[in-house]
């Protein structure tokens, strides 16, 4: 059953030797159980990671005419395997299973940073890498076969590994006869010719992932199932509030629990390693530990506000330098507030990692997004040599980024250091949720200038977002909590007002909003009309760990630049999808849009739904669309919903997903990829927020950080798949997910007229938000006589006192935190306001024109 | 310590143990079975299920003393990757996964319900699997799996 590795792999475990030792790769490698590489370990250095420019270090051909091939991307769940399986076994024209892939094991793989940020399908596919390698190494055999038969490579074919002459198909001869068991020594070459997508037979079908059959039998390994033999098992202890540091631990506490082997303390970090899991768990729940007070929070209800008073470090994306101008002369200007939450990666499976270090070698199983870089940060952590480290990656549950794969690989590694064995790591729930990186909070302040005829002239966006640590890179284990519990310190923070001129073009945040043209050096790079513009970025620091959450930055940014282009939609009473279309100077976002509508039947008409009930369940539609990282995937979105309006439920009944991502290498992968994500952003705009109090995260388990489980309604989710096999291959991962929170508030928006500008959009929001819109229309009534729409803006408020109050509307509390009690309780009390007094509400309110009813 | 009985997809096993330990550690690290997996530790996820007497529970939560001497099974117990259980066919057919940890907790809630309630109604299946979570959100096609398995039958 077990692939085991022959007596010379196990010799020779460097690459190169291993090449040398075993003639050829060993095909199957991967299935390799982990005691199998265990027994092998610590051959002496490992070597550095093959050289990215060479074909060896991609592509291998044994003998017996077995391909391997070696990727620096890893399979994740996200179906990149399958891919880059499919690339290879195209371009040197074999079957699937013909190619057996390798990725992301430090002593085997070519080093490509991360697996991360949708860029494996662009790393791997277009014109260099293991896509180009593929190609390199096609173009070579042809070569040798040309020689070989006396035929010119333009008279041959390959097929199933033989290569054929075509006019004497007698002339053959196969990859393994060419090149089996040696080294093609040869650079990679930017000028081999790729496949025509017009003749691919392997890549761009939906070939079923060859993993599922071990998954859905419960045999796949998982870094959670890796066992070394003399494992032994540990578990940390985690400070009890945030800024607690470690001023005591009495070991003596659990000398009487069976199985402990050691109470390891360094710094602040405490663990404990035993010989099961269970007894780990239970000492480490036992051992008496004394902290400091912790440095306290600050208040969760006002954390906006609080983060536009925090220092910072400014960043301009754009500045055209006449946004304020133009919002002078412009008939109209809108402005809103968006607040997203702090959320986290919550993957089901605590994070888990196994570590063997023995004197000055280590090796490390672990679901690292980086191989390369927990090995460089693991010899820090660990006092070693990072050329004595070898870090296999094993995957995880879930991953969505960040989560905490990096924080407990530190702690497996320091906890094996410490005993000298073998140790695995599996954190408790409670540790995963309340230490990991959280996805960071956004307050965004979106403002436009509008003509008179409705149309976008200026558009202003500044937003505030707190960080703290981050991915630990190649040098910095003290940005996740286990390496600043060992005392290594997170990423600096520099405050920097005010911002330097923006330095290029960059829209990797996706903080332009699609609508506005990017012009830098006199050149429009993004993907809008709208020249006027300006974004701004404060850095602040975050009270809580932050990093990459799937779609990082993109996604709140996208979802306060979507909301309020709904909103100006609104505004100038145009249908939403026309509205953004004629602000779009892409045509591939365009395309996306008119896709979207065209399958999702999309009633064009302008928002909110003008047949709407006050009461009872009411339905709307809204869209929103995003060219990722502007140039790295293009998708629109239509959701369509159902609010009942006495309960404040969300129910979404469809959701039509147009997604471009060049040519599409496997249309069922890429499904998979735009349903989860779609319901995964549903699931975060509907329930998801990270809450604390004044010491500590209060969100450390299932009851108090609200997913959707696999037995929500589901709605039905149709994806068109738009293939550019003309483009660049781009991501795919994170485009439908990057929209679905902005189209969800839009769909809300237009079955109800209310607009919620703060994720989540739980029922005690929307309810809050429905009662806040009774109350405003009982005072619109009574200021202007009218039903609120249309209304005149301004009346004398200074601005800053009207944007002051609209932010604590847009948040929460909504009515009740902004307008003072007595206008509240009057007005419930049914005591009526004076003319003036529910005029000044409004105004400060900042309900008057804002075209809602 | 005492030694406890378990028996488990059909095999038997005598195991050295605090009765209080949940049965999940005996599964994962004595049995070294890779079906049931920590997901919480609280019974709130599903990752760890297997079946005891036709129902789904939750084996983290579960002291090994309480299940000795009744069939416990685990997805390895269902099938195997050339042989697969039916429902964990339909799973495979719909490509019903993404990292794939949540499993354990998907199939066998679903199998249990199935093998009670033969062709249960969709709000029943919800009703089934509003306690089991999958992060990676590939519901969609879950549900499809679960239909198709229940339409074709139980076994």
């Amino acid at each position: 059953m077990k692939a085991r590795l022959t007596k010379d792999a196990r010799a020779a475990l460097t690459r190169r030797g291993f090449l040398k030792a075993s003639g050829a790769l060993i095909v199957g490698f991967t299935l390799a159980d982990t005691a199998d590489v265990a027994d092998a370990q610590f051959p002496g250095p490992v070597t550095l990671s093959p050289p990215l420019g060479q074909l060896d270090s991609w592509i291998a051909i044994g003998a017996d005419g077995s391909i391997t091939a070696y990727s620096g991307k890893e399979e994740l769940g996200q179906g990149i395997a399958t891919a880059q399986t499919q690339l290879v076994a195209e371009e040197l024209s074999v079957a699937f299973s013909k190619v057996n892939l390798i990725y992301c094991d430090t002593a085997y793989t070519p080093d490509q940073a991360y697996t991360s940020g949708s860029q494996s399908h662009p790393a791997n596919f277009n014109k260099s890498n293991l896509g180009q390698a593929a190609a390199t190494a096609r173009e070579a055999l042809f070569r040798m076969a040309a020689e070989k038969l006396g035929v010119p490579a333009s008279g041959l074919e390959a097929a199933d590994g033989v290569i054929t002459a075509r006019q004497d198909n007698s002339k053959k001869v196969t990859y393994g006869e060419l090149v089996g068991g040696k080294k093609f020594r040869l650079a990679l070459d930017p000028k081999a010719n790729r496949k025509d997508p017009g003749e691919w037979k392997v890549l761009g079908t939906p070939v079923p992932r060859p993993d599922l059959p071990e998954i859905m039998t419960g045999r796949f390994e998982f870094v959670h199932n890796v066992r070394v033999p003399g494992m032994l098992h540990g578990r940390v202890v985690r400070p009890p509030v945030v800024g607690a540091r470690l001023m005591s631990v009495d070991e003596a506490s659990i000398k009487d629990l069976p199985g402990v082997v050691k109470v390891v303390v360094k710094n602040d970090f405490v663990g404990v390693v035993a010989e099961k899991p269970w007894q780990a768990i239970q000492a480490a729940a036992k051992l008496k530990v004394e902290w400091s007070a912790g440095t306290g929070l600050p208040k969760q209800a006002s954390f906006p506000e609080y983060l536009r008073g925090r220092p910072t470090r400014d960043t301009f994306l754009l500045d055209s330098g006449d946004v304020d101008q133009k919002m002078k002369t412009a008939a109209t200007v809108v402005k809103a507030t968006y607040f997203h939450p702090y959320q986290m990666h919550g993957s089901v499976g605590s994070s888990c990692a196994v570590a063997d270090v023995r004197g000055d070698s280590a090796t490390i199983w672990s679901p690292t997004q980086a191989v390369w870089y927990q090995k460089t940060t693991c010899a820090m952590v660990l006092g070693i040599k990072a050329d004595n480290i070898r870090v296999i990656f094993r995957r995880g549950s879930g991953c969505y980024g960040l989560n905490g794969a990096d924080t407990v690989t530190y702690d497996a590694a320091v906890l094996s250091q410490a005993v000298g064995k073998a140790v695995r790591v599996q954190l408790s729930r409670k540790d995963e949720m309340a230490w990991e990186n959280y996805g960071n909070a956004f307050l965004m302040d979106e403002r436009a200038g509008l003509d008179a005829s409705g149309n976008i002239v200026a558009w202003d966006h500044e937003a505030w977002t707190p960080g703290l640590g981050n991915r630990p890179g190649t040098g910095s284990p003290g940005n996740v909590i286990t390496g600043m519990l060992l005392g290594f310190a997170p990423d600096s923070f520099v405050p920097r007002t005010p911002a330097p001129a923006p330095a290029g073009f960059n829209n990797n945040s996706n903080g332009m909003p699609s609508y506005v043209a990017g012009k830098i050096g006199g050149t429009s790079k993004n993907t809008g009309a709208v020249t006027s513009e300006r974004v701004l970025v404060h850095n602040v620091v975050s009270p809580f760990w932050t990093g990459p959450l799937r779609s990082p930055a993109r996604l709140q940014n996208t979802f306060a630049h979507e909301s309020f282009m709904d909103e100006l939609a609104a505004k100038v009473k145009a249908d939403p999808g026309e509205y953004r279309v004629r602000h779009l100077s892409d045509p591939r976002l365009r395309e996306m849009v008119q896709t979207a509508a065209k399958a999702a039947k999309w009633d064009a008409r302008p928002s909110p739904n003008p047949g709407r009930k006050r009461a009872g369940v009411v339905s709307g539609r809204g869209m929103a669309c995003v060219a990722y990282e502007r140039d790295n995937g293009y998708a629109a979105m239509v959701v369509e919903i159902e609010v009942n309006q006495d309960t404040g439920k969300v129910t979404v009944k469809r959701i039509v997903v147009s997604n471009d991502c060049g040519p599409i290498s496997n249309p069922d992968g890429l499904r998979n990829q735009l349903e989860g994500g779609a319901l995964q952003g549903i699931s975060r705009a509907l329930g998801e927020e990270v809450t604390w109090d004044d010491q500590k995260v209060t969100s450390v388990d299932w009851r108090t950080y609200h997913t959707l489980p696999v037995g929500m309604e589901i709605p039905k989710i149709e994806c068109v798949l738009v293939n550019r096999p003309d483009e660049e291959a781009t991501g795919a991962g994170e485009t439908s997910i990057t929209i679905a929170p902005a189209a969800l508030g839009n769909a809300i928006f237009d079955a109800t007229g209310v607009r919620l500008r703060q994720i989540p959009f739980t029922p005690e929001r929307i309810k809050a938000a429905l009662a806040a819109r009774v109350l405003r229309q009982q005072l619109l009534r009574r200021a202007f006589g009218g039903a609120g729409d249309g209304v005149p803006a301004g009346g004398g408020l200074s601005h800053d006192g009207r944007h002051v109050v609209a932010q604590h509307v847009a948040f929460g509390g909504q009515f009740r935190d902004c307008v003072s009690n007595l206008f509240q309780i009057r007005v419930t009390a049914g005591i009526p306001l004076g003319d003036r007094e529910a005029r000044v509400v409004c105004l400060l309110a900042g309900f008057a024109g804002e075209g809602e009813g | 310590m005492s030694t406890i009985h378990l028996k488990v997809n059909g095999e038997s096993h005598n195991l050295d143990l605090d009765p209080a330990t949940p049965l999940l550690y005996a599964l994962s690290d004595d049995l070294a079975l890779r079906g049931p997996k920590f997901g919480c530790g609280l019974g709130q996820c599903g990752a760890c299920t297997v079946i005891v007497k036709g129902q789904a529970i939750r084996s983290c939560i579960t002291p090994v003393s309480t299940v000795q001497d009744t069939e416990i099974t685990t997805l390895e117990g269902l099938g195997t990757p050339e042989r697969p259980h039916p429902i964990q066919q339909a799973f495979i057919d719909e490509g019903a996964a993404q990292c794939g940890f949540c499993m354990s907790g998907v199939m066998l809630t679903a199998k249990a319900l199935v093998e009670k309630v033969p062709h249960p109604s969709e709000q029943l299946i919800e009703q089934a699997l509003s306690g089991v979570l999958c992060r990676c959100f590939t519901h969609t096609r879950m549900m499809t799996a679960i239909r198709r398995y229940a339409a074709g039958g139980v076994k």
